[in-house]
């Protein structure tokens, strides 16, 4: 019964949330399903599209909380995916091997070819990141547009997820955590990255950069 | 979490079929040997209640022809553990019941049935305690429950089997195991829906989100008429319809059935009392089990609070 210590991988590609810029656009949302609904890991179906009920697989969803009592309020939108945990609870339920974390780079995937549809996966994830398409009846999930970053007809400049290329505020930043050097890494390391829900021990590689309180011109 | 009926199925036939199995085997091996014609028919029976578990947990699946596939993780998944011993123990109560066809006696078989058995138990609960963060499953009292249940539900079966087959002395003195089960996973089940009651959940809004004022509400989930995370991970059933869901555990699954049972043991077993516990029985598991379900709250549900 005793699992396996998580390895250590060298590399960890993952995104770096900012809070302080995300206005809740949503054009991660759109850019993301529209990247991806015609990628490798698509088709991302809708059920009831032009409905009152509108509802389908989405990768991506940027949700708004409000912080404080009025009129001290603080309003945060808060964009949120896989992330790609280093300790993914949902990869060792998996009853087929379908769910996996890739050791070259630690992206968390779904073979689709595999996948039975039992939405274990999506019970032992504890952010909810996994969403079962229903017209595919598999579960699917973030690639961290895994079928563009390495895509060498891209120009390198673009071989980001269309997440990160969509932001208009840059507010998302990619890059390889395990890296010290990196965008990501010195942004974690300088501005206070942190990872959600960390009583539960899954060691998410994607972190959010809290708001920094800045005081009003004047003050 | 949303119950799925399949698994609520497949978990109460199942685990009612795992408890015949063991009641029958038991009394083989204690020589309380019931007739060669309940063996038989009890077996069978065992035998059609786990097929139809088996293709209620089939019809769990989104892709139900690629089942096969579900073997594969058995080092560290416990549900691909359960996809391979539960046939593995319709095979042994198969064995079991071709040999006694074929006039032979052994007591290698009902043991392996026993130990099967319990290890099928430990499978099915063990794909819930070990989901950390869902705190109402993960402690060991979800698999004594499991195992409780499902050997009282199958000790009210044999019972049930019993006096309609005419073995009335043998139906009595399985009756008294049946009523000393159904109280033991009554009180246990009460000891679990008491701790759960009492949990504090780990996480809250500030850990989900990471901001840190004490004052944290959502004001959209991100969508306007919900998603997966919605259908299956909310059961959307008003308080009052838990309420008499949980009425409904203690009373059928439970108390009810403890009655029935005390009065076919003083009245000497008549035909109507066990067939009839059983079924009430079976009712309030039905109950049981989806409350067991409905009680479980995810973590994940921190993050659909309100659409707007």
């Amino acid at each position: 019964m005793a699992e396996a210590q998580p390895e250590t991988l060298a590399k960890q590609l993952a995104l770096v949330i900012d809070l302080n810029v995300c206005v809740g656009c949503h054009a991660c949302v759109t850019s993301c399903k529209e990247w991806n609904t015609g990628g490798a890991a698509g088709p991302m179906s809708d059920q009831n599209a032009y409905g009152a009920g509108p509802t389908g697989t989405f990768f991506n969803r940027v949700q708004t909380y409000e912080a404080g009592s009025y009129p001290e309020t603080e309003t945060i939108h808060f964009p949120k995916s896989c992330l790609h945990c280093e300790d993914p609870p949902c990869v060792p339920v998996c009853p087929t091997g379908a769910s996996y974390k890739r050791k070259e780079d630690g992206i968390v995937l779904v073979d689709y070819d595999k996948c039975i549809g039992c939405k274990y996966c999506a019970w032992a994830c504890p952010y909810g990141a996994r969403e079962l398409d229903e017209e595919r009846q598999v579960m699917t999930k973030c690639t961290l547009c895994v079928d563009r970053i390495y895509d060498e007809l891209l120009p390198p400049a673009d071989r980001k997820p269309a997440c990160v290329m969509a932001c208009p505020t840059g507010a998302r930043l990619f890059g390889d955590v395990k890296d010290p050097h990196s965008e990501v890494s010195v942004a974690i390391r300088e501005r206070g990255g942190y990872a959600l829900m960390p009583e539960w021990q899954t060691q998410p590689a994607n972190q959010y950069l809290p708001r920094k309180v800045t005081a009003a011109v004047g003050e | 979490m949303h119950p799925a009926w399949s698994v609520i199925i497949f978990t109460t036939v199942a685990g009612a079929a795992q408890g015949l199995v063991v009641a029958l085997a038991l009394a083989e091996l204690l020589g309380a040997a019931p007739s060669a014609a309940l063996l038989d028919r009890g077996l069978l029976l065992a035998l059609g209640m786990l097929v139809v578990g088996l293709g209620a947990s089939f019809l769990h699946l989104g892709r139900p022809e690629r089942a096969w596939r579900a073997v594969m993780m058995w080092r560290t998944s416990w549900l691909s553990r359960e996809v391979i011993v539960l046939p593995a123990f319709i095979g042994v109560v198969g064995l079991w019941w071709l040999s006694l066809r074929g006039g032979g006696s052994t007591s290698a078989l009902p043991l392996l049935a026993i130990a099967v058995a319990l290890l099928l138990w430990l499978c099915t609960a063990m794909i819930y305690v070990c989901i950390r963060f869902i705190q109402e499953w993960a402690h060991a009292l979800t698999v004594v429950n499991y195992t409780l249940i499902g050997l009282a539900s199958g000790a009210v079966l044999t019972a049930a089997l019993a006096v309609l087959l005419g073995e009335v002395p043998f139906a009595r003195s399985v009756t008294r195991w049946a009523l000393g089960a159904t109280l033991l996973a009554w009180a246990l089940r009460t000891v679990a829906l008491r701790r759960n009651a009492a949990l504090k959940p780990k996480s809250n809004l500030q850990s989900a989100t990471g901001i840190r004022s004490p004052k944290l509400v959502q004001k959209s989930m991100g969508m306007s008429a919900g998603s997966f995370n919605t259908r299956e991970f909310f059961h959307g059933a008003s308080a009052a319809a838990v309420r008499h869901v949980r009425l409904a555990l203690h009373g059928l699954g439970f108390l009810l059935p403890a009655l029935l049972l005390m009065a076919a043991l003083s009245f000497g077993a008549p035909l109507v009392l066990l067939p009839l516990a059983f079924l009430v029985q079976a009712a309030g598991l039905q109950a049981e089990r989806w409350l067991f379900f409905a009680q479980a709250r995810h973590p994940q549900n921190l993050y659909y609070q309100t659409v707007s």
